[in-house]
């Protein structure tokens, strides 16, 4: 077994007095599809940021392919092959389809004395990759606004494929979906993983982190709560971690059911 | 290679409709703008065709018209698009007017220096425009808004206290056979409408010290530099991988520096790309005039927004076309000299032009949702 495609031991993140993280380690093998659970507040945000170069942790050691590396902005940790997609942030709604799937990597074409940036190309790999998803556009440069939120998570996911990523780190990516586009992206997280991606599933849904995920980790209030692997732990005990106990198992009795 | 192929032939979903060409032709960001300026035009066909509004001289006459506002609205609809606004224009076309007009007549430079002057000075005032927005993070309408005061001020005050007067003449004489200068003063295609002339089909002036010669003399250099400006800024914005940035930093600052658009070096090359606009037409409008005054510009800044606007821009950025911005200049020029032409009381110019922009805009946001889905 080689080493983990990304390792974080002990991260901790201050920022001024609030202790944010304290002390979160996790790490993530090609192939595998590694669930973050947490509750809102847990300290996913800043996890997540920190792996993708946009918080330096304060302390704590962060190792790509065994070898200790420090990011100083999201390009480095883009560089090394670690991609993002945020929530909200994955694309702009009025740019095309092809103008958001190539943006800040544009293909060019010589022009003359001019370099233009080339359509035919970009257009091309953009319907074939978005096939390979399993979304068929209706013309590569209709406008990121027109597809369903789904699709727009799918579009940003095959772009972070396609540019190489090693590990894509997916922040809430089913959070505001219903539940046909849910199983869409999952099933998405799936295709992914099998090209030997890993993938860091960010959420607060225990039944969509049981349905893709091979190991889950909990995190509460900036800590490891530890890890564990598929058939290792069940759905309510993960739900238990993540609230904290108690007061979820007495709230759940008077529900008269999971949440 | 099988992906290739199944892309070429894309499967079909039942519940996307399939647009028939026409449709397609038709649904684009210019549309507004498209139907605003046919509007305008049979509007004036209809009223003032025997006025000589479309005789060559009257062409010449609101063409260039047209062509100054295409100037600075070529500049504001990039830097729109970008995500910011200038309201200095104005005041920047004020403000180099009087540059190369005491760089050359009061201390007696080569008109090619003061222009190159008044350009370096314009870019630098459009990057620090663009600097204060990026580094204090304030909106650019307050930011521009202070320098449209800060430069029609020094503007005035530079004037008067170097000539004691806020209009500076002589600027022709000073650029007689100058290198540059007839770059934005001169005519082209002189010959051809000499031989319009000979053709019957220009008019020569019977009368006077040009008796014999053609009533137009040539096409103004300022159409020249509006039709390059409007070329250039539609192939940057929609052909270029730069293009591709400043749709970006307007549509999603955020997410564009995500993924390594260098945004903030975007938004201060469309503010600096915004002065050099002005400074072509103040430069313009100087050698033609053969003077300078600190007033000039006055409200242009608006009038280019409003062209913008009219060509199907979102005031707040990442969605616009150039070509748009340029029909709506030239409906602004049309209109504007169009009432003159057909007799009508000059105050019913801003009445038409209102209920153009209202109409406009109102046909763009229809448009933009069926375009980007928004709701």
């Amino acid at each position: 077994m080689s080493a983990p495609l990304i390792e974080l031991v002990d991260i901790e993140k201050h920022f001024g007095p609030v202790i944010a993280l304290n002390g979160v380690s996790v790490s993530v093998k090609e192939g595998e599809c590694h669930c973050l659970l947490g509750d809102n507040g847990a300290g996913k945000s800043t996890f997540i940021k920190t792996m993708s170069g946009v918080h330096k942790p304060t302390r704590g050691t962060i190792r790509v392919q065994g070898a200790e590396v420090t990011f100083n902005s999201p390009r480095d940790a883009m560089e090394a092959g670690i991609a993002t997609v945020y929530q909200d942030l994955a694309m702009i709604p009025l740019m095309s389809v092809t103008r958001n799937f190539w943006m800040g990597r544009e293909p060019e074409k010589r022009f003359g004395p001019f370099k233009m940036f080339d359509f035919h190309t970009a257009n091309k790999v953009t319907l074939s990759e978005m096939a390979k998803m399993g979304i068929h556009l209706r013309s590569p440069d209709q406008a990121v606004g027109t597809l369903s939120g789904g699709e727009r998570q799918t579009v940003a996911i095959a772009r972070a494929v396609y540019f190489g990523a090693k590990v894509l780190i997916l922040d809430e990516p089913t959070s505001a979906l219903g539940v046909r586009q849910t199983s869409n992206v999952l099933a998405t997280i799936d295709k992914v993983r099998k090209k030997g991606i890993g993938v860091v599933f960010i959420t607060h849904n225990v039944r969509h982190a049981m349905a893709v995920g091979d190991r889950f980790t909990v995190l509460n209030r900036g800590k490891t709560l530890g890890t564990a692997a598929r058939g290792e732990i069940k759905a309510e005990e993960l739900q238990d971690m993540m609230a904290g106990g108690q007061e979820l198992a007495a709230l759940e009795g008077s529900l008269g059911g999971t949440i | 290679m099988a992906e290739a192929n199944q892309a070429a032939a894309p499967i079909k979903d039942e519940r996307v409709r399939e647009m028939s060409p026409l449709r397609k032709a038709l649904i684009r960001p210019e549309l507004g703008a498209i139907c605003g300026t046919i509007v305008v035009f049979l509007f004036f066909l209809a009223i003032a065709r025997d006025s000589g509004m479309f005789a060559p001289e009257g062409i010449i006459n609101w063409g260039t018209v047209a062509a100054q506002f295409a100037i600075i609205a070529v500049g504001a609809c990039l830097l729109m698009i970008a995500g910011e606004f200038d309201l200095s224009v104005g005041s920047m076309i004020g403000f180099s007017g009087i540059v190369i007009a005491l760089m050359t007549v009061q201390w007696g430079f080569p008109a090619w220096f003061g222009i190159l002057v008044a350009f370096a000075l314009a870019l630098a005032i459009g990057a620090l425009n663009g600097f204060l927005v990026i580094r204090t993070g304030l909106p650019s309408f307050i930011v521009t808004l202070a320098f449209l005061y800060i430069l029609r001020g020094l503007t005035i005050f530079i004037s008067i206290t170097t000539t004691r007067k806020t209009i500076i003449g002589g600027v022709r004489e000073a650029s007689e056979g100058d290198p540059i200068a007839w770059l934005f003063g001169g005519k082209v295609f002189n010959g051809l409408f000499v031989w319009l002339a000979d053709l019957g089909i220009v008019d020569t002036f019977v009368a006077g010290p040009k008796a014999g010669q053609p009533v137009v003399e040539g096409i103004p250099m300022l159409m020249i530099w509006a039709l390059a400006l409007i070329v250039f800024g539609h192939l940057l914005l929609t052909r270029t991988k730069f293009g591709n940035w400043i749709f970006a930093s307007g549509g999603d600052a955020q997410a564009a520096r995500y993924v390594g658009v260098p945004v903030n070096r975007v938004k201060i090359s469309m503010f600096m790309f915004s002065a050099f606009c002005a400074t072509v037409f103040a430069t313009c409008q100087v050698m033609e005039f053969g003077s300078a005054a600190a007033d000039r510009g006055l409200l242009k800044e608006f009038e280019a927004i409003i062209s913008v606007v009219i060509g199907g821009a979102l005031l707040t950025g990442g969605y616009g076309s150039v070509i748009g911005a340029a029909l709506g200049a030239l409906i602004f020029g049309v209109v504007q000299q169009g009432l003159f032409f057909a007799g009508v009381e000059s105050s019913l110019f801003r009445v038409f032009l209102g209920v153009i922009l209202l109409l406009a805009v109102i046909l763009n946001t229809y448009i933009r949702r069926m375009i980007t889905g928004e709701r």
